[in-house]
């Protein structure tokens, strides 16, 4: 078998798992930067085209004390505060290093221009034109990480199991899809960077990577998660017509800069009368924007594929193609001319608050396993603000891969018995012969459960169901049909990848059930108010093969940050 | 209504083109088709993809009626299509060619 060793293994080469691997290599360890997909290619960051958040004070005067009290506010009282208090903090020196590194935020009389985003109090939101934000980081990271000493990246691994010895990580075994092949890698430290788990909804704005392996590889190592119950449904993704080569969060931006009116299926405004105001700005938070659209499209209302209208023929062409260019003309590809036609929008997974429990050096309860980015739990509480999620991809990233650095001065050994397990799992999945369906066929059944059960609107009887969906899928996996051939066997990692999904599932299905009352991105049609006695956390660990969520403290202020 | 793809099967060299059926729906992409065979028809079908449909990640390429295009934002055409894999790379299996850079791939076994 094929066995590398490293100081620092990254899981996962999206914005915080490349941020990582440039911390880690300018403290003097060597990096080993892994992905299932192509490194730098992958995650969420890329897919990003909105703004990032951060103190910088260049558009007018702020402080990183107010973008916390922001995102504390957003959070609905249950941030981890030391682990929020790190991002805002840290998010401008990011922001400025990546200025250096060469990224074009936009700017304006010389300095960084920052826009207002919902939640926030100053116009403190960095971006990119045109709706290029996330690419433009991508790509800036993709070229430090190639230019960085003692950072080993290798492309189409998937990292499927963490392997701990006597309370300490040890390394990892991968399955290297080009061959089909294990590889075990030693390692000092690693950290978990996989990202989030939307891609377990029916409708997500997902990439292929979130999957919930990150979650899955940390529960099933000895560490524990954190605020599971809390997924952000973005209120107004695209739905129709068709639309290619964009991502269907794209219209916020489009609402925010230019306004834009939200009607139902008769063409009449409808935010009002769930409490929001709207008036054609950009002002009702995320959650309530989607309580209305679902309530609407439930009453008989929506727009003909399930959704409301998004309507911006008030605009002149000018203004639309001032604000947004090329875009423009990308729309008119796939037939839409937004002077002349209203598109359709509906909630779509999109974010998930909910993560590994780290402290504040975002370690795990196992020593030398971190975890960045959204595969962290807590930063965002029960909602996160909007421009939060790249400062947080960079900010944690930077952070987990210094402190993964720090704990790397001792070599833990490795025994290659540590990958007995994850070997027996693959021989048993290559001698299947057509047994049950395909893996891939049980990962759009659980996405639908979970959209119908664990999606925007919640009763406790919807969960129930979901929870035993979930569990009866967790028993078919030893059934499921696995194709022929070692090479590139997409079926093999659907496996792998449906069994992170059902963890997962399984663990917002059990947060959301034990959870009865309605805070942030958790809406619960049976428990429609806010329990003041409920302004705690959940924390889910696996034992025994059984999941089980526990209720914890708040971890407050008072720590600084590392 | 459907449409018909034929898409390459196997390795470099040795493989053929296989037929598929697929449900056509207006605007749909040869990505959204190819997905579809993997759920419906034959999951081992090996395609690469990770963004699926915001062309972000730039790694679904493959030939499309002979031109190398991003399978996320090739329009389906009711006629059909044919998809192959990129010229000039290695083939690894079906779709799926060698667009890894040299340094990120593992360096075969001695």
């Amino acid at each position: 078998m094929r066995h590398l060793s490293t100081d620092v293994l990254i899981v996962g080469a999206g914005g915080a798992g490349m941020y990582a691997a440039i911390a880690a290599a300018r403290e003097g360890r060597t990096v080993l930067l892994l992905d299932k997909g192509l490194v730098g290619r992958g995650g969420a960051t890329i897919m990003a085209q909105m703004t990032v958040a951060a103190a910088i004070g260049q558009q007018e005067p702020d402080d990183w004390t107010l973008h916390l009290e922001d995102t504390l506010e957003a959070g609905r009282g249950i941030c981890n505060e030391p682990l929020s208090r790190m991002l805002c903090e840290r998010a401008p020196e990011r922001i400025l290093e990546m200025d250096r590194w060469g990224t074009r935020w936009a700017r304006e009389d010389g300095h960084i221009r920052q826009v207002t985003a919902p939640g926030h109090r100053r116009r403190r939101c960095c971006y990119v034109d045109f709706l290029s934000t996330g690419p433009a980081v991508a790509a800036t990271l993709r070229h430090q990480v190639a230019t960085t000493d003692r950072v080993r990246r290798v492309s189409n691994v998937a990292v499927i199991d963490v392997c701990v010895a006597d309370g300490r990580v040890r390394g990892a075994v991968a399955l290297d899809l080009s061959t089909g092949s294990l590889v075990t890698i030693a390692a000092r430290a690693v950290i978990l960077a996989a990202g989030g788990l939307t891609k377990i909804f029916r409708r997500n704005s997902a990439s292929t990577n979130m999957g919930g392996e990150a979650y899955w590889l940390a529960l099933d190592a000895g560490a524990e998660l954190v605020d599971m119950e809390f997924v952000q449904f973005f209120p107004i993704a695209h739905l129709a017509p068709r639309l290619v080569g964009m991502d269907p969060i794209m219209w916020d931006p489009f609402r925010y800069k230019l306004g834009g009116r939200l009607l139902n299926g008769q063409f009449e405004e409808f935010i009002h009368r769930y409490g929001g105001e709207d008036e054609g700005r950009y002002t009702a938070p995320r959650d309530l924007a989607s309580y209305a659209i679902l309530k609407e499209v439930e009453a008989g209302r929506g727009s003909p594929h399930g959704g409301v209208y998004l309507d911006f023929r008030h605009l002149p062409e000018a203004t639309l193609r001032g604000a947004f260019g090329p875009v423009i003309d990308r729309l008119l590809a796939n037939g839409i001319d937004l002077t002349r036609m209203p598109v359709e929008v509906a909630p779509t997974a999109h974010y998930h608050m909910g993560g590994i429990v780290v402290d504040e050096r975002l370690e795990t309860r196992i020593a030398g396993l971190f975890a960045a980015g959204e595969a962290v739990g807590g930063p965002g509480g029960a909602n996160r603000l909007s421009g939060n999620a790249i400062s947080e991809a960079m900010v944690l990233g930077e952070c987990a891969g210094r402190m993964a650095a720090g704990a790397a001065d001792a070599d833990p050994g490795w025994l290659s018995l540590y990958a007995d397990r994850t070997r027996g799992e693959l021989a048993d999945l290559r001698g299947r012969k057509g047994r049950g369906r395909a893996p891939g066929v049980a990962q759009v059944e659980l996405q639908g459960v979970m959209w119908e059960h664990a999606g925007p609107f919640r009763t406790g009887d919807g969960l129930e169901r979901a929870l035993a969906r979930i569990r009866e899928l967790r028993r078919e996996l030893p059934d499921l049909a696995i194709a022929d051939g070692d090479v590139f066997n997409l079926d093999v990692q659907d496996w792998f990848e449906l069994r992170a999904m059902l963890g997962s599932a399984e663990a917002v299905a059990i947060s959301a059930i034990q959870r009865t009352e309605s805070r942030g991105a958790h809406q619960r049609l049976d428990a429609p108010q806010m329990v003041p006695g409920l302004e705690k956390n959940q924390v889910v660990s696996l034992a025994g093969g059984t999941l089980t969520s526990r209720w914890s403290a708040v971890v407050r202020s008072g720590v600084r940050t590392p | 209504m459907t449409t018909t793809l034929s898409v390459w099967r196997g390795g470099a060299g040795e493989g053929r083109f296989e037929r598929y059926d697929v449900p056509f729906e207006e605007g749909m992409s040869v990505l959204d088709a190819l997905r579809w065979i993997r759920a419906h028809v034959d999951s081992s079908l090996a395609i690469r993809y990770s963004c699926i449909n915001a062309n972000a990640c730039h790694t679904c390429m493959a030939l499309v009626d002979g031109r190398v295009e991003y399978t996320c934002t090739a329009r389906l055409a009711p006629a059909g299509v044919t998809v192959g894999p990129l010229p000039k790379r290695p083939v690894i299996r079906d779709l799926v060619t060698d667009t890894m850079p040299a340094e990120e791939k593992l360096a075969p076994q001695t």
